[in-house]
C-alpha cells in the first residue's frame, strides 16, 4: 500500500533514526574492534590497528571456543535439517487428529524462553544421570533449531505443486527417485536457508548452552565470562566482532537465496 | 540375470510400493524421529521439571529430596520473591510499550513510503540486527553506556549532562549511571527486542486496504483522527503480535539483568541463581513456572485479539 | 479392431457408433466410488473404456471426473470397487507401476529441469540408455513441432508451448493410456480450438487409449468417440457425442450438454399429454399458425426476448405465465417479415418425433 501524499519529515526522521538505532551498536562493536587503546571502552577512539585480531587468534582458549562452536552448530545443523524436513514432509499436505498438537510441540522451544527449555534439558539429564558434555550441547540446540528448517521447508513445499510428486510418480519414478529427483531440487535452497538459519541460531545461542554446557566453554560462553569478568577488553572486543560476523553473513546469504528463488518462481507464473 | 544391482532396485521398488501402500507407516516413519525427540526429550525435560517443583529443598543438607510439597509455589509469594515477579512483569510491560511506540512508525514509513531500493534496504537493516549475534548486542551496549563511554560522551558534548544526572535522579527509572540504571536496562531490552515488534507491524500494516485511509481522509477525517479511528484498529493485531515476543522474550531473559541495570533479581536471574549457585532445583523449577503460566495467558489474550494470524 | 480405426477413423466419429462388442477393454471401472469422508466424490461408477478409444468424462467441477481420472492413474484408491487396467487388477498399484500417463491441468513440468530433460524424465528413471532416451525425447519434441525448444526451462514457454511438452513428455513413454485432466483450460480461445484438432489427429495417428477430462461440452462433442457424463458423483450418461445430444437420457444430460428446454411434472403431461417429462432443442421449434397434426405439439405464448447470434437468433417464449422457452431459428429467416416482434401474441410448435421422453412422471 504505497502513498504517493508526501511524507511527513518526522516520520522520515523516525523511521531512519529507528534503523540507525538498530545498527549502532553494530558499527560499534566493528570499530572498537581496531582501537589501540587498551584499557577501557573510553570515546572518541585513539586510532586504528590489527594487532588484537593477531593476539585473539594467538590465544587458544579462544580457538578452543571457536572450534567448539563451529561443532556444536554443523552437527545441530546438520539434525535440525533431518528431523525439520521429516517433519515438514510429514505434515504438510495430511491433515489429520493432534496435528496442531505436534506442529506447536515444534514451535515451543522458540516460543518459551530459553531457560525453560535450558533448565528443563538440564534437570532431565541429571535424572537420566547423563553428565553434561559436547554432546549435551548439540541436543539442546537441536531442540530449538529444528523449527527453523521446519518453518522454511514446509513453505517451500505448501509452494511446490503436489502435482510435481504425482507426475513423477506418473512417468515412473518410485518413492526415493521422486525424492532424489523432484522434491530435493525444489527444497534446496529453503533447506539450505533454514540450515544456515539454525547454524546462526546454534554458532550464538547462550541462555540454553549455559544450562546444558558441561565444562566446555563455546564461544558466546567465553565472551559472557568476559563480560563479567573484564579482563582482556580489546581481544573481546576481536571476539565480539568474529561472533557478529559469523551471525551476520548466513544471515544475508539466507535471504538472497530465499528471495532470488522466489522472484524466478514469480517470473515463471 | 539377478544382479546385485538389478535386487538392489529390485528392493527399492518393493520399500517404495510399500510405503504407497500403506501411506499411514509412511508418515509415521517420517514422523517418529522428530516426535521421538520432541515427544520425549523436549516435553519429557519440561515435565521433569514440572514435577521437580514439587519436591523438597532440605536447606541444612543443601540435597533435593524427591518428597512432594507445596512449599516451593508458597515461597513463589513471599514479599522478596513476588517482588522479583512484579519487577519482571513491569519491565516486560514497559519494554512492549516502548517498542511499540518506536516500531509502529518505522513500519508505517516501511510501508507506505519506503519504495524502490529502499524498501529492500528496511526490509534488511531491521532483519539484519534481529538475527545479529544476541550476546554481542548486550556487549555492545554494556560499551556504549559505560561511564566515560561512547553515550556519556554525546551527552556531555551536547552539554546535557546535568539533565542526565537530574534524569538519572528519579526513582523507579534512574540508576548511578546510565548502565546501571532501569532507564539503561529497558534501553537495551527494547533494543534487543525492537525487530520482532516492527516486522508483525509492518506485515499488519500491509494487509490494511490503503483506500481505507484515503476514505477516512475523504470523509473529512483529520491525519490524528484516521491513525486514532482507522489506521490503529486494525494493525492491533499486528501490535499484539509483536508484543507477544516482546514481552514473552522480556520476561525469560537473564542476560540483561546480569550486565545491564542495578541489582534486584529477574525471574531468569532467579532461576539461574538458585538453580546454579544454591542448587535449589525445585525453587528453581517453581520459578519457571511463573513465565510459563503468565506467558501462556498472554497468549490466549493475543489469539482473541487475533494477533496469531498476523504473525 | 485397431486396424479399422486408422483405416478410417472418420467413420467411426461421424457415425458415432458405440464400441462394438469385440472390443478390447483399455480400462474397466467396477463400481468404483471416491468417498472423502462424509463427501461422496464418486458414487458406485461402473466403466468400460476401449483401447484406441478417445474417451471423454464431461461434467461441471466437482462433479467427480478428476477424481476418476486419478483413481485410474493411482494418485489416489478407490474406497470400493476396483479398477482394472489392461485386465489387470490395479487396486494399490502405485502410478509409477501402471502402463498410463498424464497430462496435468497446470502441466506440472518441473522447473528446474529443461524441457528436453522434462521429456527425458521417464526414461531416465526406467533406466533407459542415455543415447535411446535422448533419441526419443528428441522425436518427441519434434512429434509436438518443438523440435528447437529442448534446452530451455518450462517457464520461458508460452502457455500453448508448455502443453505441448507435457505432452511430449507423457508420450515419450508409449503408455498404452493417455489421461488428460483439462489441458486446454488454461489457453485461450483460438489456440484451444486449434490444439483440439491437433490432439485429435495426434490420437488417431498413434492409437492409444485417450481419456480426456474436460468442463467444456462443446470440446467433448466434437473430439469424443464416446462421453461419460458426470454430475455430483454419479454417471448420467456413456454415450456417442450424437446420441448424448439428440437422446439425452435424464434432465441433467439434457441441461448440460448443448441448450434444450426441459419440461417437467405437470406441465410435461399437459402439453404433450403423456406422462412424461421431456426435452425439445430449441433449433427443433419454430412458430406455426393453425392447428397442430397428430405428429406435432403447438402451443401459444407471448414472446419476451430476442437475441441476435450472428449465425442464428433465439426468442424466448413464455408460456402460460411461467415457462419459458427457447426457440432458434437461422438468421437469414429474420429477413421474412412473418417473424414476430417481443410483446406479441405467438404460436410455437414442433415435431412429436424431436421430443426426448426423459422419465416418467
Amino acid at each position: 500500500m504505497r502513498s504517493d501524499g508526501k511524507c511527513p519529515f518526522w516520520l522520515k526522521f523516525v523511521a531512519f533514526g529507528g534503523i540507525f538505532f538498530l545498527h549502532f551498536p553494530i558499527i560499534v562493536i566493528a570499530a572498537y574492534a581496531f582501537n589501540t587503546e587498551e584499557s577501557a571502552f573510553s570515546f572518541p577512539l585513539q586510532g586504528f590497528t590489527l594487532k588484537w585480531f593477531a593476539a585473539a587468534f594467538a590465544r587458544q582458549d579462544i580457538l578452543d571456543a571457536i572450534t567448539l562452536s563451529l561443532k556444536v552448530a554443523s552437527i545441530t545443523t546438520a539434525a535440525a535439517i533431518v528431523l525439520g524436513t521429516m517433519a515438514a514432509a510429514a505434515l504438510y499436505r495430511r491433515s489429520f487428529f493432534g496435528k496442531e498438537t505436534i506442529t506447536l510441540i515444534f514451535i515451543l522451544p522458540i516460543a518459551l524462553p530459553g531457560i525453560i527449555t535450558g533448565i528443563a534439558l538440564l534437570s532431565a539429564f541429571r535424572m537420566a544421570g547423563w553428565d553434561l558434555n559436547f554432546w549435551t550441547i548439540v541436543a539442546g540446540h537441536t531442540t530449538f533449531c529444528v523449527v527453523v528448517v521446519y518453518n522454511n521447508v514446509i513453505a517451500r513445499f505448501r509452494r511446490t505443486s503436489q502435482n510435481l510428486i504425482e507426475a513423477s510418480m506418473d512417468l515412473g519414478a518410485d518413492g526415493m527417485q521422486t525424492f532424489f529427483h523432484i522434491i530435493l531440487p525444489n527444497i534446496a535452497t529453503a533447506l539450505l536457508a533454514g540450515g544456515v538459519l539454525a547454524f546462526a541460531l546454534s554458532f550464538d545461542e547462550i541462555i540454553v548452552t549455559t544450562f546444558t554446557a558441561g565444562p566446555e566453554r563455546t564461544l558466546p560462553i567465553w565472551l559472557l565470562n568476559q563480560l563479567t569478568r573484564p579482563r582482556d577488553v580489546p581481544i573481546t572486543n576481536v571476539v565480539a566482532l568474529v561472533v557478529m560476523m559469523a551471525t551476520l553473513i548466513p544471515i544475508l546469504c539466507a535471504y538472497y537465496m530465499t528471495r532470488g528463488k522466489e522472484s524466478i518462481e514469480g517470473s515463471g507464473k | 540375470m539377478t544382479t546385485p544391482v538389478k535386487s538392489h532396485i529390485a528392493l527399492r521398488r518393493n520399500i517404495s510400493s510399500f510405503l504407497y501402500r500403506r501411506s499411514t507407516v509412511y508418515l509415521l516413519l517420517l514422523l517418529l524421529p522428530p516426535l521421538l525427540w520432541f515427544g520425549i526429550v523436549y516435553l519429557g525435560s519440561l515435565l521433569a521439571l514440572l514435577v521437580q517443583s514439587g519436591y523438597t529443598f532440605d536447606d541444612f543438607s543443601m540435597t533435593v529430596l524427591p518428597v512432594f510439597t507445596w512449599k516451593n509455589y508458597q515461597n513463589l509469594l513471599l514479599a522478596a520473591n513476588f517482588d522479583i515477579v512484579l519487577r519482571t512483569f513491569a519491565m516486560a510491560t514497559a519494554v512492549s510499550l516502548f517498542c511499540a511506540c518506536l516500531g509502529f512508525p518505522i513500519a508505517y514509513y516501511m510501508v507506505r513510503y519506503a519504495g524502490g531500493w529502499q524498501r529492500g534496504f528496511f526490509y534488511i537493516a531491521v532483519l539484519l540486527p534481529m538475527w545479529a549475534s544476541y550476546i554481542v548486542k548486550v556487549y555492545s551496549w554494556t560499551v556504549i553506556l559505560a561511564k566515560g563511554g561512547i553515550a556519556y560522551w554525546f551527552i556531555n558534548q551536547a552539554g546535557l549532562g546535568h539533565a542526565l544526572e537530574s534524569l538519572l535522579a528519579l526513582p523507579f527509572i534512574g540508576g548511578n549511571t546510565l548502565s546501571t540504571s532501569h532507564l539503561g536496562r529497558l534501553l537495551v531490552f527494547s533494543y534487543v527486542w525492537l525487530p520482532f515488534m516492527i516486522l508483525p507491524i509492518q506485515s499488519s500494516i500491509e494487509r490494511i486496504n490503503p483506500n481505507l485511509l484515503t476514505a477516512s481522509a475523504d470523509l473529512g477525517a483529520r491525519p490524528g483522527q484516521t491513525f486514532r479511528t482507522i489506521l490503529l484498529p486494525l494493525a492491533m493485531p499486528g501490535v499484539v503480535a509483536g508484543s507477544i515476543f516482546t514481552f514473552c522474550l522480556t520476561f525469560g531473559d537473564y542476560i540483561i539483568p546480569t550486565l545491564v541495570g542495578p541489582s534486584g533479581f529477574f525471574i531468569g536471574t532467579m532461576v539461574y541463581t538458585q538453580q546454579g549457585a544454591i542448587g535449589n532445583m525445585p525453587m528453581a523449577a517453581a520459578f519457571t513456572v511463573v513465565p510459563i503460566v503468565v506467558i501462556g495467558l498472554y497468549l490466549t489474550f493475543a489469539k482473541r485479539m487475533g494477533a496469531f494470524d498476523a504473525l | 479392431m485397431r486396424a479399422v480405426q486408422s483405416l478410417d477413423p472418420g467413420l467411426h466419429r461421424h457415425h458415432g457408433r458405440p464400441l462394438n462388442v469385440e472390443m478390447v477393454v483399455a480400462v474397466e471401472l467396477n463400481t468404483v466410488s471416491r468417498f472423502y469422508g462424509e463427501v461422496r466424490a464418486l458414487d458406485h461408477i461402473s466403466a468400460t473404456i476401449g483401447e484406441g478409444e478417445f474417451f471423454s468424462m464431461l461434467g461441471p467441477s466437482g462433479s467427480g471426473k478428476t477424481t476418476c481420472l486419478r483413481l485410474i492413474a493411482g494418485f489416489e484408491q478407490p474406497t470400493t470397487g476396483s479398477i482394472l487396467i489392461h485386465g489387470k487388477d490395479a487396486t494399490g498399484v502405485p502410478p509409477y507401476e501402471r502402463d498410463v500417463n498424464t497430462v496435468f491441468q497446470d502441466y506440472a513440468l518441473f522447473p528446474h529441469m529443461t524441457n528436453l530433460e522434462n521429456i527425458e524424465y521417464g526414461l531416465k528413471v526406467k533406466g533407459v540408455a542415455k543415447t535411446e532416451r535422448k533419441q526419443r525425447a528428441q522425436e518427441a519434441l519434434a512429434m509436438v513441432a518443438l523440435p528447437d525448444l529442448g534446452k530451455r526451462k518450462p517457464w520461458q514457454l508460452s502457455g500453448g508451448q508448455r502443453q505441448r511438452i507435457a505432452l511430449a513428455r507423457a508420450l515419450v513413454n508409449r503408455p498404452r493410456v493417455l489421461l488428460l485432466d483439462e489441458p486446454l483450460g488454461a489457453l485461450d480461445l483460438k489456440l484451444r480450438e486449434q490444439m483440439q484438432v491437433e490432439l485429435k489427429a495426434l490420437q488417431r495417428k498413434l492409437g492409444i487409449t485417450f481419456i480426456y477430462v474436460t468442463h467444456d461440452q462443446g470440446e467433448a462433442l466434437s473430439m469424443s468417440d464416446r462421453v461419460a457424463v458426470f454430475n455430483a458423483g454419479r454417471l448420467e450418461q456413456i454415450d456417442t457425442p450424437q446420441n448424448l445430444y439428440m437422446r439425452p437420457s435424464t434432465v441433467f444430460v439434457a441441461n448440460f450438454v448443448g441448450t434444450s428446454n426441459v419440461v417437467e411434472g405437470r406441465p410435461a403431461l399437459d402439453i404433450s399429454g403423456q406422462p412424461h417429462s421431456f426435452s425439445i432443442r430449441p433449433e427443433h421449434i419454430s412458430f406455426v399458425q393453425g392447428p397442430p397434426t397428430p405428429e406435432t405439439i403447438h402451443i401459444s405464448g407471448r414472446l419476451v426476448d430476442i437475441q441476435y447470434y450472428g449465425a442464428h437468433s433465439r426468442y424466448e417464449v413464455e408460456i402460460a405465465g411461467s415457462l419459458l422457452f427457447s426457440v432458434q431459428l437461422a438468421s437469414e429467416s429474420s429477413a421474412q417479415d412473418i417473424l414476430p416482434r417481443v410483446g406479441d401474441e405467438v404460436m410455437i410448435g414442433w415435431s412429436r418425433r424431436a421430443m426426448v421422453h426423459l422419465g416418467d412422471l
